[in-house]
């Protein structure tokens, strides 16, 4: 087990936080307040207060670079890219599961981060589409897409290519019948199916590294 | 989504312990069905128990079977060397669910957990008993092309969504469960229950308990194994009707046989009486029709399903034909 899981063992939101609320809003109310706020704190509401904005600590790197953030429990991986990081590569589709287009890889493995709790991330490496090129030199299945015109209004495409990447890696990628097979978590609705076959078929058979 | 408090636990007992303590809190595995429930305002924990740091993510070998832990994930367990060697049936009927993403994502519990996709469970403004007990069933005289023909009662129609399920109940595991009085084993056939009066209960597991691992007992059935599902289309999508077969053939009788169907019941449906019809029979085309016969007694549909019908039964026939090689 990593120090850091030690660190986190039986870590529960808000605990700080809610401590700390709940000493200051006595302190405050004490200092400046009439009767009725003190009664309130003493009621214990001030725990409502604090829970209804509890933050939790999160570590995690993303695209190579370590975050630290302050996030609520309820946040979503992509919308804590896309709302809190201004990632906006990954896109927001159903937010259900059902379409893909907000397809990372987390340690590796690609996931839908619409149904991923950004809190669940703790220690992990995050890949969006925008860590996947190297500087200016896109990578290989960026090129393929850009090559084969495997999309129309683009929307699906980060998650296309992200899944797509992981497709050839998990070895899924022998014909176009293994690849719309294991590319049926990504919809397309322009239909680009066909040319997104053929830029997986020519990564996967020009042996580049993906 | 609801505003929650999130725990992370590492041990079985502070897990079962987190959950004692908090009557609205749940656990969360690879979240993918429960995220989405509580996006949809479906389910809304107060505190969301996260396992996925517990030991619980292997596949081993015991001296009578295989034991996949309940948090392995649905794509590993698929693709894992003795999983393919043992029990194909479960390799096909995982990769038949979902999607590579989710599967990267969901668990064996978490599988067996999820909640039915029927249309009116998840629509807040619709009537479902099983969402609202007493609030009356949708899909009973309204759309219920995709519910179930086997097993319902007036209260509930739905289905049980998962694949992977079909083939656990086919393979006679047991599900190892650890909860605050100890641990205990039922039947994989025994976990999943009907709708009867209280649809609202999708499970015998009891409040507070955690499920560890499932157990599958080695047989003979790997070499006839054939999990066939049909959709609406060909990949990514719930069954409309789901069967998975295994058979031990030998010099063109079957010995045994194993039979469960998805999309058609509130659980797992295993075809015990077509299974008796096919055993010591020989494996033709004739004989897999009698057993599809005999699994359609007592069959029910509802309008918008009545071609389940017809369907289940030629879906049981092309599952047994390619199982047997007999395509």
């Amino acid at each position: 087990m990593s120090d850091q899981l030690k660190n986190a063992e039986e870590y529960t939101s808000g605990t700080s936080r809610r401590s700390f609320l709940k000493q200051s809003s006595l302190i405050t109310a004490i200092a400046l307040a009439p009767n009725a706020v003190v009664k309130a704190a003493e009621e214990g509401l001030d725990e409502k207060i604090a829970a209804a904005i509890e933050q939790m600590p999160l570590n995690v790197t993303i695209n190579g670079v370590k975050q630290n953030l302050k996030i609520e429990p309820r946040v979503t991986l992509l919308d804590l890219l896309r709302e809190r990081l201004q990632l906006t590569g990954t896109k927001k589709g159903c937010d259900h599961g059902q379409c893909g287009a907000c397809t990372v890889h987390i340690d590796g493995q690609r996931v839908n981060s619409c149904l991923t709790l950004a809190v669940t991330t703790e220690g992990k490496q995050v890949t969006t589409i925008e860590g996947l090129a190297h500087g200016e030199e896109l990578h290989p299945m960026q090129q393929a897409f850009l090559d084969h015109d495997g999309f129309q209004c683009g929307y699906c495409t980060p998650g296309q290519i992200m899944s797509a990447v992981c497709c050839i890696r998990e070895g899924h990628a022998d014909s176009p019948e293994e690849i719309r097979e294991y590319m049926s978590g990504n919809i397309c609705r322009c239909g680009a199916y066909s040319n997104i076959v053929d830029a997986i078929m020519d990564v996967k058979q020009g042996g580049k590294k993906v | 989504m609801n505003q929650f408090t999130y725990t992370r636990v590492s041990t079985k007992d502070t897990a079962i312990a987190a959950l004692a303590k908090d009557k609205t809190a749940m656990f969360l595995a690879g979240g993918t069905n429960l995220i989405d429930l509580m996006k949809s305002g479906v389910t809304s924990p107060e505190r969301l128990v996260d396992i996925n740091a517990l030991p619980l993510a292997t596949i081993e070998e015991t001296k009578t079977g295989l034991r996949i832990g309940a948090l392995a994930k649905n794509s590993v367990v698929a693709e894992d060397k003795l999983i393919l060697k043992h029990f194909p049936l479960l390799s096909q009927a995982l990769s038949a669910g979902a999607s590579p993403q989710l599967r990267n994502m969901a668990t064996v519990g978490g599988n067996m957990m999820q909640r039915t996709r029927c249309h009116y469970f998840y629509d807040l403004a619709l009537p479902c008993n099983k969402r609202q007990p007493g609030r009356g069933c949708g899909a009973l005289g309204g759309f219920n092309r995709m519910h179930a023909i086997f097993g319902t009662s007036e209260l509930c129609i739905a289905v049980h969504p998962s694949d992977m399920c079909v083939a656990l109940t086919a393979l006679d595991a047991t599900v190892l469960i650890a909860g605050p009085k100890g641990e205990r084993t039922i039947p994989f056939g025994e976990f999943h229950r009907l709708p009867g009066t209280t649809p609202e209960k999708d499970n015998t597991l009891q409040r507070g308990e955690l499920i560890m691992a499932v157990d599958i007992p080695f047989n003979k059935l790997a070499d006839h194994a054939h999990y066939l599902k049909v959709r609406d289309r060909a990949s990514y999508a719930f069954a409309l009707v789901s069967v998975g077969a295994a058979l031990d053939i030998s010099g063109g009788n079957i010995r045994e046989a194993r039979l469960a169907m998805g999309g058609v019941a509130h659980k797992p449906w295993r075809l015990t009486e077509a299974e008796a019809v096919l055993k010591g029979q020989p494996a033709t085309e004739d004989t897999f029709r009698k057993a599809a016969e005999a699994a359609m007694k007592g069959a029910r549909s509802f309008g918008g399903n009545d071609f389940k019908l017809t369907l289940a039964p030629n879906t049981i026939v092309e599952a047994l034909k390619t199982a047997s090689g007999r395509v």
